[in-house]
């Protein structure tokens, strides 16, 4: 395994009174895509959050690229280059789609400065985007949405995405549309994905961690896991079946 | 490459903006339904241009609380302390250049005035900016402790106007170019009110600029929506809450001295008595709304006018009224801000 470019070592967190995480710990290799899997309330939003100091941890260690970043602030580690896709996808909907990527754009100081080759390699993964450009992103489809989304998270050139289930409540016709525009992605860049679509993640996964109860409970490689149907039955309490 | 639209050809409809345009035919529609009723033409555009001025007065002092809100979540009631210390900082330049005042020249008049005005917002954006760090950072996320807290800033700034500026009330003078009122036809325009107007617009189209056309407005739009998306797009929203403070405290302070001089005499509650006021508009126009809050304050005013002439008890209890009928249209006020 190359160098990790994230490394989560014994990481505790805390909301409010509840205890979240029990010591997570995690390596994400640079290049390609790490797969966080688990069942509902694993934990793996909050190591997402975690990660981004969007909340703390209150024991343990997070390094990004050799740094210490587990207290720093969330603008801090986004201009570290960590980009965040959450789970309800963030975007303003009350902004256009243009609006949305110029904000996300942070060098960028008017909107008519932003990058067009990149956008032209954005569009060329996210064609309807192209379309939309000046539709406020609230009247997208759930799909579109998405698009915005993960767009915002590449317009330009970070070091690691965070993306947190980016299939959720899309149409299966979109999920195949989103594995061909990851599978391109991840030549480029480096990205953590949490899922529960587990078909979608072994169609892309290059490693993969497993988390039950707060805790990493499995990490290797994701092919080993999709071969072996009585590990991700003991780990995730599914038969691969149903999913595919 | 292959493409997600390529993929999915379902989503490839384009979908059509839709611009809510009911609440921007409610001040038009009012003013001519009450039309027939005031009955004659030179009372009824009095009275319209009366209430629209008061109607920019309102919203000027309203449109920070309405950002302040939408932005910080921040229930500040002691908005008022703003425009009372604005209208005060005022007497400071108006009073001792008594004679630029009453001078009959316009630009002596319009000199003195931007000089008060200019003064009264450095004094209230540097007051705002104080009041952030001192009193709101503390309670930020504490609703109830919010109300407590800025409500008993407001009563300090009210005790301390009284012993710098004494408990008497002031007079303030209208300068001389600004009294009278242009005669046309039958109908009377109190010059000041129409001044009032360009200024409430001349904000209104600034703050429309300014959060659509520059980064920072649509920061501020953002993060009205979704602050912590903000941050984690690398921004401190802290520095944005700061701005925003100070920008709505000085607007405040603007509304003051406008305010100030359309009462001509100015006591230390000027701001308190108005809060209500400015509460309701910012309710009617949906909370962190700028174009809801314009809305609001003209049918505020509008109203307020109407009923005030027709029947003078309703007036009383117009304004509540107003924002129940609204608020059983739209529970969340005319133009409802998007929240995660």
């Amino acid at each position: 395994m190359s160098e990790p470019l994230l490394q989560l070592e014994g990481v505790h967190t805390h909301i409010g009174q509840y205890h979240i995480l029990h010591g997570v710990d995690l390596l994400v290799p640079k290049g390609g895509i790490t797969v966080l899997l688990g069942r509902n309330g694993a934990g793996k939003t909050t190591t997402l959050r975690t990660i981004m100091g969007l909340w703390h941890a209150s024991r343990g260690t997070v390094r990004f690229a050799g740094e210490d970043i587990t207290q720093s602030s969330t603008p801090d580690i986004a201009c570290a280059g960590l980009a965040y896709v959450p789970e309800s996808m963030g975007i303003f909907s009350d902004l256009t789609v243009r609006e949305n990527l110029y904000l996300a754009a942070r060098s960028v100081k008017k909107v008519g400065e932003m990058d067009e080759a990149r956008l032209e390699w954005i569009f060329g993964f996210f064609g309807a985007l192209k379309k939309f450009w000046n539709q406020p992103a609230g009247t997208l489809s759930g799909g579109q949405k998405q698009m915005v989304a993960i767009a915002r998270a590449i317009v330009e050139p970070r070091r690691l995405l965070l993306i947190d289930e980016p299939t959720k409540g899309l149409a299966p016709a979109i999920i195949q549309g989103m594995i061909a525009a990851f599978r391109e992605l991840k030549q480029t860049e480096t990205i953590l994905l949490v899922e529960q679509n587990f078909s979608f993640v072994c169609a892309l996964g290059d490693s993969v961690a497993v988390m039950d109860g707060g805790r990493i409970v499995h990490s290797g490689a994701m092919a080993a896991l999709a071969d072996d149907r009585d590990l991700q039955h003991k780990l995730l309490g599914l038969s691969l079946d149903a999913h595919q | 490459m292959t493409t997600i639209s390529q993929a999915a050809p379902q989503d490839s409809a384009i979908p059509k903006v839709r611009v809510d345009m009911l609440p921007l035919l409610l001040v038009p529609v009012l003013a001519l339904l009450m039309l027939p009723l005031v009955g004659s033409f030179p009372t009824w555009v009095t009275l319209t241009v009366a209430g629209l001025a008061m109607g920019m007065m309102v919203f000027m002092m309203a449109s920070g609380l309405t950002l302040i809100f939408g932005l910080m979540d921040v229930l500040n009631f002691g908005h008022g302390a703003f425009v009372s210390v604005g209208a005060f900082t005022a007497t400071l330049v108006l009073l001792p250049m008594k004679s630029w005042v009453e001078a009959d020249s316009v630009w002596m008049n319009l000199s003195v005035v931007g000089l008060a005005i200019l003064l009264a917002m450095l004094v209230t954006g540097i007051l705002g900016w104080a009041f952030e760090r001192i009193i709101i950072r503390p309670v930020y996320g504490l609703h109830l402790k919010q109300i407590l807290i800025t409500m008993g800033g407001m009563i300090v700034a009210e005790q301390l106007i009284h012993v710098i500026w004494g408990a008497e009330q002031i007079p303030l003078q209208l300068p001389t170019t600004f009294r009278g009122a242009f005669i046309i036809g039958d109908a009377a325009l109190e010059k000041y009110r129409l001044i009032a107007v360009g200024v409430g617009l001349t904000v209104f189209v600034t703050m429309f600029l300014v959060l659509n056309r520059t980064k920072v407005g649509l920061l501020i739009r953002a993060g009205v929506e979704n602050g912590e998306m903000v941050e984690a797009l690398g921004y401190r929203i802290r520095r944005l809450f700061v701005g925003v403070f100070m920008a709505g405290s000085a607007l405040a302070g603007l509304g003051g001295v406008m305010w100030g001089l359309y009462k001509e005499t100015l006591t230390a509650a000027i701001g308190g008595e108005i809060t209500v006021l400015v509460f309701i508009v910012i309710i009617i126009g949906g909370l962190g709304s700028v174009g809801g809050c314009f809305i609001g304050a003209m049918l505020v005013a509008l109203v307020a006018n109407y009923a005030g002439f027709l029947a003078p008890k309703v007036a009383l209890v117009s304004d509540i009224l107003l924002m129940v009928t609204v608020l059983l249209w739209r529970p969340q006020g005319l133009y409802p801000v998007a929240k995660r």
